[in-house]
């Protein structure tokens, strides 16, 4: 491998126009990640889910280069419709497309940030994979006290014209005081195997909002890596919601540092599963100061040999008296070779906290499905009712209306 | 002063802190095969018993010392360590308790633990384990009458071998970690206990653990051996002098319950927690391992952990046999510079398994406690169920509560649940009791016990009363 990325790494860097110390940082990730590797098992993070072995397994050789100088025609059939929506999109992991159409120019400013800079608090080799080989990374800057009218869908597509490619993107956000912000993630692959990795950064000011909503509905055979850093100041609300389904493999990794007071993060997940996908979420959430809040939701439904993972990490250091943290975690096995493992950790080092954890899985209640029987539903329709009503649980907790019904029409969801 | 707080007055130090003077016969220092063959040789071993140390060296030799625990120790020298210290006038073996040193019926009067039967009301049978070898058997002949074995474990290899031999590593093998190796290769004493079929046991079995000698390490290994149909409650209790120095215990237990066997496993640790500032104190390093080998087996570990500096040990259940239960109940209480590290390992195996956790960490001082557990419930093993509870209080804001449970389910017939709670001792609870009349530090020791209360109640009456106090004296000087 190291020899293809040394290779790749020398194409990609011909063809970018970068300063001498660029290149320097790049070829300085580029080495940290020949000597780490993809994150195995060994590591405490990735001990659910073996990256090497599953690229090994499911990709074989990977091929680090991709020629970005041709463009790619946008394909609108895959625009959502029935939402007006700002576009950004990206094909096979070049940016085609930036479209802020219906907002005020003067108030979001998209800039071209080709300086490398390693901003992600993720010590895993991913990061360095990511910073070796982005090839443009944009940042996006919502001015104090806009509030977007539309929301952002961030389409990443790609086709059929890349195969056991390693695609790396990066996209910084800034929402400056009072602005507000929706961003949608909509996977849509028709490519196999490839594996993307994507590394999102939020700056959210002072009363910033933002919502974040990541949809892999899609049936796909690659294998998926985001992780999104959020770091929240004083009164700031961020919400995520994860939809993990459509994938091979995805993990997700949310870290939220949570350093004002009074900020607030949500995250809510669902992991849909069936034939041998093996899914994760993953999410760090740091009380760093007095009177924050985080709560999280993550429920899974496994089918046939499906595998998910869920680890989710609530941190409160000295100074974060009065944190409230909230984390619940549920899974649902529905055949005997489904499999789930959790590991719900608190690290607590306030004394004045409330902080509470729960876990649970296990089967369908059979009650339940009996009780539903008796009422004339057959065995099908009633298992289909309990995991419906199971999963909306998280649905609902999406706080904004448009984008609520937007993802229970995408999931089939029927109130 | 009255009766009561010149009690709390006594207690505020160590008060297991004294040390014995006694002559000594030490192996001599560091690790390596002489050593042991000095230890096997000493305690006048058969051959595969020393084959079997040997084996568990070799494989020492390759192991890596584990490090990702959370409480960090320096670095052990393990070639400065003892391996062996037995009082000399152990050498030849004292056929009855009169004939014992009277220096050493003192030191276990002065720890509550009288040796001399007549002075025992309680019923319960001791085995005292000082330093490297078992010192006293109480209520030996009663225990016979009924077939039971209860002995120190050198006798056991030599009277019982085809017991020993049978089940010795079979819980935990040579090839286990680090310490659970090292112990395999330089294990000294500790107790065996055989219940023969059908026989529940009449009294309690308890075995107490004295550190004396310094710059020891403390290596006693424990097997218990629950045949079809029996019960056994043993205790296990320990103390230390006060040292400066860190001193290493690292102790193996193996438990095996047969079909429709129980084995109560119940542990008050209060090993020297050292000082104030975090100097000296007990490492212990202790690996536990039950194993439910026969259908209907049931074992049961109750721990209260007050002392040593640090504690790092997962008392675990294989539950193997079809429809065994495990459990654990723990209190884990750290205060000034104590660490912790602990929890359980339930591992599911047999078909209608079943778990249950209960586990309540306090954290005061600048102490560190961690919950540590797993559930893996394997796809053999239909229709189990395992419940966990894991709650923590912290005292103060330099102290540090952690939970970090391992949970995998393979098996869609088989249910986990799992809750965990942090929080403090809430103001209106402790002006309630104020106002009632009870100063603050009565207070807090009564909500201690009251969030305690669950895992107390697993203990024998005896212990209990005991475990209730040492909650109250561990917190000492915590509140305010």
């Amino acid at each position: 491998m190291k020899e293809q990325l040394q290779k790749d790494f020398e194409n990609i860097i011909k063809n970018l126009s970068l300063s001498q110390k660029d290149i320097e940082i790049k070829k300085f990730c580029l080495d940290n990640f020949i000597y780490k590797g993809f994150p195995n098992r060994k590591e405490e993070d990735w001990k659910f889910s073996d990256l090497n072995q599953i690229i090994k397994k499911n990709i074989g050789e990977l091929s680090f280069y991709s020629d970005y100088t041709s463009t790619n025609k946008v394909d609108t059939s895959v625009f959502v419709d029935g939402l007006e929506h700002n576009k950004i999109v990206f094909i096979n992991g070049r940016i085609e497309k930036i479209d802020f159409d219906y907002e005020k120019k003067d108030q979001i400013e998209i800039i071209d940030q080709s300086e490398t800079i390693n901003k992600f608090n993720n010590h895993n080799s991913l990061s360095d994979l990511n910073n070796a080989f982005t090839n443009k990374s944009f940042k996006i800057l919502v001015k104090k006290s806009y509030q977007l009218a539309k929301p952002l869908i961030i389409y990443h597509t790609t086709n059929s014209k890349i195969w056991s490619k390693n695609i790396n993107l990066k996209l910084d956000f800034e929402l400056n005081k009072d602005s507000s912000l929706r961003v949608i993630d909509l996977f849509n692959d028709t490519s196999e195997k490839n594996f993307l990795n994507i590394f999102y950064n939020f700056d959210l000011k002072e009363n910033a909002v933002l919502k974040n909503y990541k949809v892999d509905k899609f049936e796909n055979k690659n294998i998926k890596y985001s992780f999104n850093n959020i770091e929240q100041n004083k009164n700031s609300i961020s919400e995520t919601f994860i939809l993990s389904s459509g994938s091979n493999f995805f993990k997700n990794e949310i870290n939220c540092n949570l350093k004002g007071e009074y900020s607030s993060a949500f995250v809510n997940g669902i992991c849909s599963l069936n034939n041998d996908k093996h899914h994760e979420i993953r999410t760090i959430i740091n009380h760093l100061t007095e009177n924050t809040k985080s709560y999280q939701l993550i429920k899974s439904v496994l089918e046939e040999s499906s595998k998910a993972v869920y680890q989710g990490k609530i941190f409160v250091n000295s100074k974060a008296q009065k944190t409230d943290g909230y984390q619940l975690s549920k899974a649902i096995l529905l055949n005997k070779d489904s499999e789930f493992n959790a590991k719900p950790e608190l690290e607590i080092y306030a004394d004045d906290v409330k902080c509470s954890h729960g876990s649970a899985s296990g089967s369908l209640n059979e009650d339940s499905i009996f009780y539903l029987m008796s009422r004339g539903l057959s065995y099908h329709q009633s298992r289909e009712l309990l995991i419906n009503g199971f999963l909306l649980d998280v649905v609902e907790k999406i706080t904004d209306p448009e984008i609520k019904n937007l993802i229970k029409n995408m999931i089939g969801i029927k109130e | 002063m009255d009766n009561r707080e010149k009690e709390i007055e006594n207690l505020k130090d160590y008060k297991y802190g004294f040390s014995t003077d006694i002559e000594n016969i030490q192996a001599p220092k560091g690790l390596n095969e002489d050593v042991i063959k000095f230890i096997s040789n000493i305690k006048k071993e058969p051959e595969w018993m020393l084959k079997f140390r040997l084996k568990a060296f070799e494989r020492f030799k390759l192991l890596k010392e584990p490090n990702w625990q959370k409480p960090k120790y320096p670095k052990i020298d393990y070639q400065d360590l003892y391996y062996y210290s037995a009082p000399k006038s152990m050498k030849d073996k004292p056929k009855s308790l009169d004939e014992l040193d009277p220096k050493l019926l003192e030191t276990y009067k002065k720890l509550g633990i009288p040796l001399q039967e007549q002075a025992r009301l309680n019923g319960i049978a001791v085995d005292a384990v000082f330093d490297s070898v078992s010192v006293a058997t109480t209520f030996k002949d009663e225990l016979t009458k009924k077939g039971i074995i209860f002995c120190p474990i050198s006798e056991a290899i030599q009277k019982h071998p085809e017991l020993v031999k049978k089940y010795l590593g079979t819980v935990i093998p040579t090839t286990d970690h680090f310490f659970a190796t090292l112990n395999s290769a330089v294990f000294t004493d500790g107790s065996f206990v055989y219940i023969p079929e059908g026989v529940r046991c009449p009294m309690e079995l308890s075995t107490y653990f004295r550190i004396n000698a310094s710059n020891t390490g403390q290596f006693e290994r424990t097997l218990i051996i629950a045949d079809k149909g029996s019960y056994v409650s043993y205790l296990e209790g320990c103390t230390a002098p006060m040292r400066d120095e860190n001193q290493l215990h690292a102790a193996n237990v193996e438990l095996i319950a047969l079909d429709d066997a129980e084995i109560k496993y119940s542990t008050v640790q209060n090993w020297y927690p050292g000082d104030k500032d975090g100097n000296g104190g007990i490492y212990n390093f202790v690996t536990k391992r039950g194993l439910c080998k026969g259908k209907n087996s049931k074992i049961s570990w109750t721990q209260v952990e007050t002392g040593s500096a640090i504690t790092w040990k997962y008392p675990s259940c294989i539950l193997k046999g079809d429809n065994s239960i495990g459990e654990f109940y723990s209190i884990a209480i750290t205060n000034n510079h104590q660490k912790a590290d602990t929890g359980t390992k339930m591992i599911h195996l047999g078909k209608n398994t079943k778990s249950k956790i209960i586990s309540k960490g306090i954290s005061a001082g600048n102490s560190d406690m961690t919950y540590r557990g797993l559930v893996d419930i394997s796809s053999k093993a239909k229709n189990s169920n395992n419940y966990t509870q894991c709650d923590s209080l912290l005292m103060g804001n330099k102290c540090g509560a952690h939970t970090v449970p391992y949970i995998k389910n393979k098996n869609s017939e088989s249910n986990i649940a799992h809750e965990a709670t942090t929080s403090k001792i809430s103001e209106e609870q402790l002006h309630y009791c104020q106002q009632r009349g009870l100063s603050s530090e009565e207070a807090v020791g009564l909500i201690v016990n009251g969030f305690c209360k669950e895992v107390l109640q697993q203990l024998p009456m005896e212990f209990a009363v005991e475990a209730q106090k040492l909650v109250g004296i561990s917190l000492e000087g915590s509140v305010g």
